[in-house]
């Protein structure tokens, strides 16, 4: 595909999604990038939240990323992060639980804690994100 | 002689039901390696992008990161020794620990102290009963590692590393000890220094077959751009680098014992089947010598009792 970019979301143990897209939109620690084909190549850290991916099809996948990394060069984007999970795989009453315990106040660690409540809120956000596209179409 | 017979045909019997557990632990040992085997090739993706990231930002920027600074004088080493939580595997737990004996004392020879990590069941029983300090052991998923254990193994021997120099617990450097998957057939244990790293494209890197293709020797590398800096991607980046590496290693571990357990319970279900051979023929031997002597025996009576009539 000429004007399309290989894109590659892995999880520490598993690909979570791998394929031809358009677009592509993290967030990194400085911001949200939004990547399209001849992108500079770049390689940045991401924070704990949500990543659209827009496919060749013009269906728009979710999927929320624990941190990690985006690289990006040549026209190919891979997404690394150790905990990645496509919308569709997210288990909501899980992300809600772990919600409420990072909130609860236990972790001592400030910096953790913010960490987790972020992961969680990133998890329970996509699912709306990805219910409201579906339902859009 | 009947006895015999008895006894020989018990312990055909027992020799039986011995052969159907192995036969069920290696049928089990074959399924699970083609588990294993998929897992380690699904992880590959991860562990290659790392790889080419980690190299992409080694080869431009020239940035000092503790992970990768020689220390001038070790004085202490870690040494992870990846191990069975299961025995019933043949070798692979002696020869793992084998080559960990032969590292430790080449280490020492260099004038370096041992510290021990475990994972594994085998191991710590092992230096357990030698009364060797053991400083941190793992146990109960060897044959199916996760993630999760891998991070919590790479983050302790990371602490340990970067710890100040005379700090409890502080180490110059990082060992593991582990059992390569090379086939079915071979497992080799393997001993390689984690830390401090040598960045380079490790020709042991975990490459999913199929994948190899875009990883191409002699690719030039994009110059990237680092957001938010060199420094602060390389941070982030070497951690997750040495965690994907003890997670590897983990990953082949798990292969090779599955490997080493399958080999080792079809050569017990082979030598059972001899057994049985060997236990059926005694027995049917033994069988014929009693009928052979029961013969003789009723000819002899009648012999003799027709001696008796006669001379009466």
């Amino acid at each position: 595909m000429a004007d399309a970019l290989t894109v590659e979301l892995v999880a520490a143990d598993r690909t979570v999604w791998s394929g031809e897209a358009t677009f592509v939109i993290a967030r990194t620690v400085e911001g949200d990038i939004g990547v399209l084909r001849g992108h500079a190549p770049v390689l940045s850290l991401l924070t704990e939240a949500i990543v659209e991916i827009t496919a060749e099809d013009g269906h728009t996948v979710f999927a929320v990323a624990d941190g990690g990394f985006l690289s990006v060069a040549n026209d190919r984007v891979s997404i690394l992060s150790e905990r990645a999970e496509l919308a569709t795989e997210v288990d909501v009453e899980e992300a809600r639980a772990l919600l409420e315990d990072a909130r609860s106040g236990h972790w001592t660690d400030g910096s953790e804690a913010e960490r987790r409540i972020r992961m969680a809120e990133a998890r329970l956000r996509v699912v709306e994100r990805d219910s409201s596209a579906s339902s859009a179409s | 002689m009947a006895v015999s017979l008895r006894e020989y045909r018990a312990r055909i019997k027992s020799t039986e039901s011995m052969k159907k557990i192995t036969r069920a632990m290696e049928l089990i040992a074959a399924s699970r390696i083609i588990k294993a085997q998929q897992r380690a090739q699904a992880a590959a993706p991860y562990a290659r992008e790392l790889t080419r990231a980690v190299s992409a930002v080694a080869t431009y920027s020239n940035v000092d990161h503790p992970l990768t600074k020689e220390e001038e004088n070790p004085t202490r080493a870690a040494v992870l020794v990846i191990t069975s939580d299961r025995g019933l595997a043949g070798a692979y737990s002696s020869s793992v620990l084998k080559e960990a004996e032969r590292l430790a004392e080449r280490l020492r020879a260099e004038g370096k102290e041992i510290d021990l990590y475990i994972s594994g069941r085998k191991g710590e029983a092992y230096y357990r009963f030698r009364q060797r300090p053991i400083v941190q052991s793992w146990t109960g998923f060897s044959d199916q590692p996760s993630y999760d254990v891998a991070a919590e193994v790479g983050r302790t021997l990371i602490d340990s590393f970067v710890k100040d120099p005379g700090e409890e617990g502080d180490v110059d450097e990082v060992h593991v000890v582990y059992t390569r998957f090379r086939s079915m057939l071979t497992q080799e244990p393997t001993a390689i220094r984690l830390l401090p790293l040598e960045v380079v494209e490790a020709d042991d890197a975990p490459q999913g077959e199929g994948h190899s293709d875009r990883t191409g020797d002699g690719e030039v590398l994009p110059l990237y751009e680092f957001e938010p800096s060199p420094e602060a991607v390389l941070d982030a980046l070497l951690p997750q680098y040495v965690q994907s590496r003890i997670f590897y290693a983990l990953l082949q571990a798990a292969a090779s014992e599955l490997a080493a357990r399958q080999k080792a319970m079809k050569s017990a279900t082979d030598n059972a089947d001899e057994l049985i051979k060997k236990y059926t023929r005694v027995a049917n031997q033994a069988r014929q010598a009693g009928i052979t002597q029961e013969i003789s025996e009723i000819v002899g009576g009648v012999n003799a009792l027709a001696d008796a009539q006669t001379e009466a």
